[in-house]
């Protein structure tokens, strides 16, 4: 161990990070510092472009989160921009009951607002994309009928007065300072969400959901708070733009607005703040350029939409990507360093002699036994090795492990106490972790980024702290980039940490998740084929690392098709063959078993 | 009145369905739901209200140029939208793309067009009364096109082809069927049916640039309570979402119905994702 510590200590991680601190807030800088100085050049009519670029971001901050990172296409967003502004209107217009002040009324508009955007989100979690798209579509569609025919309430075709807020908000500049202000503040608190465990997760769940649930992200109470959040600004800008408007009707929300919104998203790109906040400002400065282009905007809007779908999707965003246009040095190597584990790994929870066991599993689809009657023990720090022909049931027997299948008869026990059936991401929360075939990663994300969503359980702040980044959300991010930084230093991957995953070579892409899985210090881990598409050299690597992780405690379950490899390692294995144990026992009891050698091995 | 609501409701719920066939053809090519489908039907409306009503052209050669405007977009739709993002299916990008051209379309024609409704031509110089043509016309669209597909699909050989395309892409490749004519035949006739759709009933619509979202939506509730790809189901559960909206319309009034479809049609899909009569599909990991 004369390896020098020093070089994976954080330091190294916070240096990284902090000039890169600097780089990512410096545009958001400029942009607050034209914001203020604005009134200074601008005059009367650009103060209402201004006054609108900042109502309208106010909603799009929040609708980013939804559609940017949780990936999930709303595209009637509108809705809840008219619904604010109705709210906030008529209770401070005091058509139903007495008038309120217009605070106490935006305030108001901001529950209501995030009580709909909870219900037009709710179906995003058990629907398909075009069938969410769809239903958010319709949403938009009824208010506005409800809004024209609500005559009473709403003033139907002929509208109702927007408020107007006190002194010193109540003259143009001040207007602008209020809704600039709070453009900035939904700017921030958005900004913290996407730097959070919560803000990775969602892309998790936006690029890849099935190793989402693996690390134990909950989808629906994640999007619920995002929904929640996205209704309140939404609504809250729908008050600022009635006010704004002086006098609203029905006719001032076309759905031609959300599909501003939507674009403004789309050309500044996923996953990033300061691309839709650049695309807004553009959006709506735009059709003031070119007056006799005003009827054609929502067209060339639409024309810009299809362009950036078929042309880039990545937006704005990518384009300002400019660390990662460098090129990687080529030929680089990982040198995975099993010495971290036992930092890393440091008595993992409900380490000792567990054991993970299967009895008697079985599972038929259709007229085919993918697994019938299986039985498996993995001890807590040994590994115990799956092999068999294609098809003999492996990859289903750790789909049953990690609850993506329910066994049709049998039980899945974890010391003892019988596995909840298909409950995916609670299998994180007892501490098994897995990896996948293919690598399920979040591409557009960095590979330090992709690791610290193996450890967002472990976080501790509510969402709220994150969104106002209050000192339990900064302890958590400190800890979850320094423990990512380590598991990356022990797969030997730490020289990559800035760089976006998607860059990355097929055998970096299997060491990331490794490192992702060692996140939740795992008491079991599964691996599927981590072995596939390494080279000769790269799977010695593997199989030291994964020997040293099985001496940190960590129960291991290899599903491979390298024989060399199992027998190299493992202190168990078992031999499945058309879901049946065809063999069981210690690597050299396996290599000289006939059927096994006949069927399998060959030779 | 019972008879009004029946009535009314029923040609609607043809709209509906027939819209919903058009999901349901484009669908079967290409595993692809498209925002066009709507745009369809409201094209179907204006066409025939520019030709008939704007230029006099009689009405057979109105009817036949609505339809060709129809197959046209179709076409466009496979070629602009859907065609380029069909290699990477799981990133859902044929939403963004079928929607923009679904805005560009409807954005176009609110621009030439007007965004008034303006009327549809009666098409025969009858008298109105009962049952009007305006109810039995979108009736008599939706069952010629659920025979004229039946008969398609069951005796003919392009038919055939289209229900192999359908079942299994990759094997009806490997047979050797021109997978990407089909396709653009599939996009073709469901822009014939969506304009058929939008034609026959524009004198209850109107020709307005307005009704591509609104059809959009209630065309796509029989595809999605019917079942994807089913057109049986998407027929049975149109005329059921007619009949519904009016009956809603009558007692609750008229707002209030959409309220209502919305929320049913919000709360079945919830209860079972897959449909009325659709089965559940397995998901791989």
């Amino acid at each position: 161990m004369d390896m020098p510590m020093a070089q994976v200590r954080p330091g190294r991680a916070d240096t990284l990070g902090a000039t890169s601190a600097l780089g990512v807030a410096l545009p958001f800088l400029v942009l607050l510092a034209i914001g203020v100085t604005f009134p200074l050049f601008g005059g009367g009519y650009w103060g209402v472009i201004a006054t609108r670029a900042c109502v309208y971001w106010v909603l799009v901050s929040g609708l980013n989160l939804v559609v940017g990172f949780a990936g999930q296409i709303a595209i009637g967003w509108v809705a809840l921009l008219t619904l604010g502004a109705y709210t906030t209107s008529v209770l401070a217009a005091g058509n139903v009951m007495p008038a309120l002040p217009p605070y106490l009324a935006l305030a108001i508009a901001a529950v209501v607002g995030a009580i709909f955007g909870l219900i037009v989100g709710l179906p995003a979690l058990r629907l398909r994309t075009f069938y969410f798209a769809i239903t958010t579509l319709g949403f938009a569609t009824i208010v506005t009928q409800v809004a024209l025919a609500w005559q009473s309430v709403t003033g139907g075709g002929v509208g109702v007065a927007g408020p107007i807020f006190p002194k010193p908000f109540d003259s143009q500049w001040g207007f602008y300072y209020f809704c600039f202000g709070l453009a900035a503040i939904c700017t921030w608190m958005t900004a913290n969400i996407a730097a959070s465990r919560f803000g990775r997760a969602l892309t998790a769940i936006r690029d890849a959901e099935v190793a989402a649930e693996a690390c134990g992200i909950a989808k629906p109470q994640l999007l619920a708070l995002v929904f929640l959040f996205s209704g309140a600004v939404a609504a809250v800008a729908g008050g600022l733009f009635a006010s704004l408007q002086s006098y609203i009707t029905p006719d001032a929300f076309t759905l031609d607005l959300s599909v501003l919104f939507f674009i403004a998203i789309l050309i500044g790109g996923r996953s990033s703040i300061l691309g839709p906040l650049l695309g807004t400002i553009l959006l709506t400065v735009l059709p003031e350029f070119a007056a006799p282009l005003v009827a054609w905007s929502t067209f060339l809007y639409a024309v810009l939409l299809l362009v950036i779908v078929l042309a880039m999707p990545g937006g704005i965003a990518e384009l300002l990507d400019f660390k990662n246009r460098r090129p990687l040095e080529s030929g680089r190597a990982i040198v995975p360093r099993p010495e971290l584990l036992d930092r890393l790994l440091a008595a993992p929870a409900g380490a000792g002699a567990g054991a993970l066991t299967l009895e008697q599993v079985a599972l038929a689809f259709g007229g085919v036994h993918a697994i019938d009657g299986l039985d498996l023990e993995i001890r807590s720090g040994q590994i115990h090795g799956l092999i068999g022909p294609n098809g003999s049931g492996k990859t289903t027997t750790l789909n049953v492990i990690s609850g993506y299948y329910a066994q049709q008869s049998g039980a899945v026990r974890l010391n003892g106490a019988a596995l909840p059936v298909l409950e995916r991401h609670r299998r994180a929360h007892m501490r098994i972790a897995r990896t996948f075939q293919t690598p399920r990663i979040v591409g557009s994300a960095s590979v330090l980024q992709n690791v610290m969503i193996g450890g967002t359980i472990d976080g501790e702040c509510t969402f709220v702290e994150s969104l106002l980044s209050l000192p339990r959300h900064r302890r958590d991010e400190v800890l979850l980039r320094d423990t990512a930084m380590l598991a990356l230093a022990a797969v030997g991957l730490e020289r990559l940490a800035p760089v976006r995953a998607d860059r990355l070579q097929h055998s970096e892409l299997r060491f990331t998740e490794i490192a992702r899985a060692l996140m939740l210090r795992p008491a079991f881990l599964l691996l599927d084929e981590p072995a596939a598409g390494l080279s000769a050299e790269e799977i010695g690597r593997l199989g030291a690392l994964v020997v040293a992780i099985a001496r940190a405690g960590t129960g291991v379950l290899l599903v491979e098709h390298h024989a060399d490899l199992i027998f190299d390692i493992c202190h168990h294995v078992t031999v499945l063959n058309l879901g049946k144990n065809l063999a069981a026992g210690t690597p050299a009891e396996i290599r000289s078993h006939r059927e096994v050698v006949n069927a399998y091995l060959g030779g | 009145m019972v008879e009004s609501i029946v009535s009314t409701g029923l040609a609607i719920g043809c709209i509906y369905a027939l819209i919903g066939i058009t999901y349901n053809v484009m669908f079967s090519a290409s595993r692809v739901f498209s925002f066009t489908a709507g745009t369809l039907g409201m094209l179907g409306g204006v066409l025939g209200s520019l030709f008939i009503g704007r230029l006099g052209l009689p009405v057979a050669v109105g009817f036949l140029l609505a339809l060709a405007g129809g197959v046209l977009l179709g076409i466009v739709t496979e070629i602009v939208a859907v065609r380029p993002v069909l290699k990477s299916l799981d990133q859902h990008l044929y939403v963004l793309s079928t929607l923009a051209l679904a805005l560009i379309v409807q954005q176009f024609t609110a621009i030439e067009w007007g965004t008034e409704a303006r009327p549809f031509p009666r098409l025969f110089d009858i008298a109105r009364g009962g049952f009007d043509q305006q109810f039995w016309l979108p009736m008599l669209a939706c069952a010629t096109v659920i025979v004229g597909l039946e008969l398609l699909y069951r005796h003919t050989l392009i038919g055939r082809a289209f229900l192999a395309i359908a079942e299994d892409t990759y094997a009806a490749r490997a047979l050797g069927l021109p997978e990407r004519s089909l396709r653009m035949a599939s996009y073709a006739l469901a822009g014939a049916i969506g304009a058929l759709a939008g034609f026959a009933g524009g004198e209850m619509l109107l020709a307005f640039f307005g009704n591509g979202p609104m059809l959009t939506f209630y065309g796509f509730v029989p595809v999605a309570l019917g079942g994807m790809g089913n057109n049986r189901g998407a027929v049975v559960a149109g005329l059921l979402l007619g009949l519904f909206q009016q009956t809603a319309n009558f007692l609750v009034g008229g707002i209030f119905a959409s309220v209502a479809v919305f929320t049913v049609f919000i709360i079945v899909l919830l209860a079972r994702p897959e449909g009325l009569a659709g089965a559940a599909v397995q998901r791989r990991v």
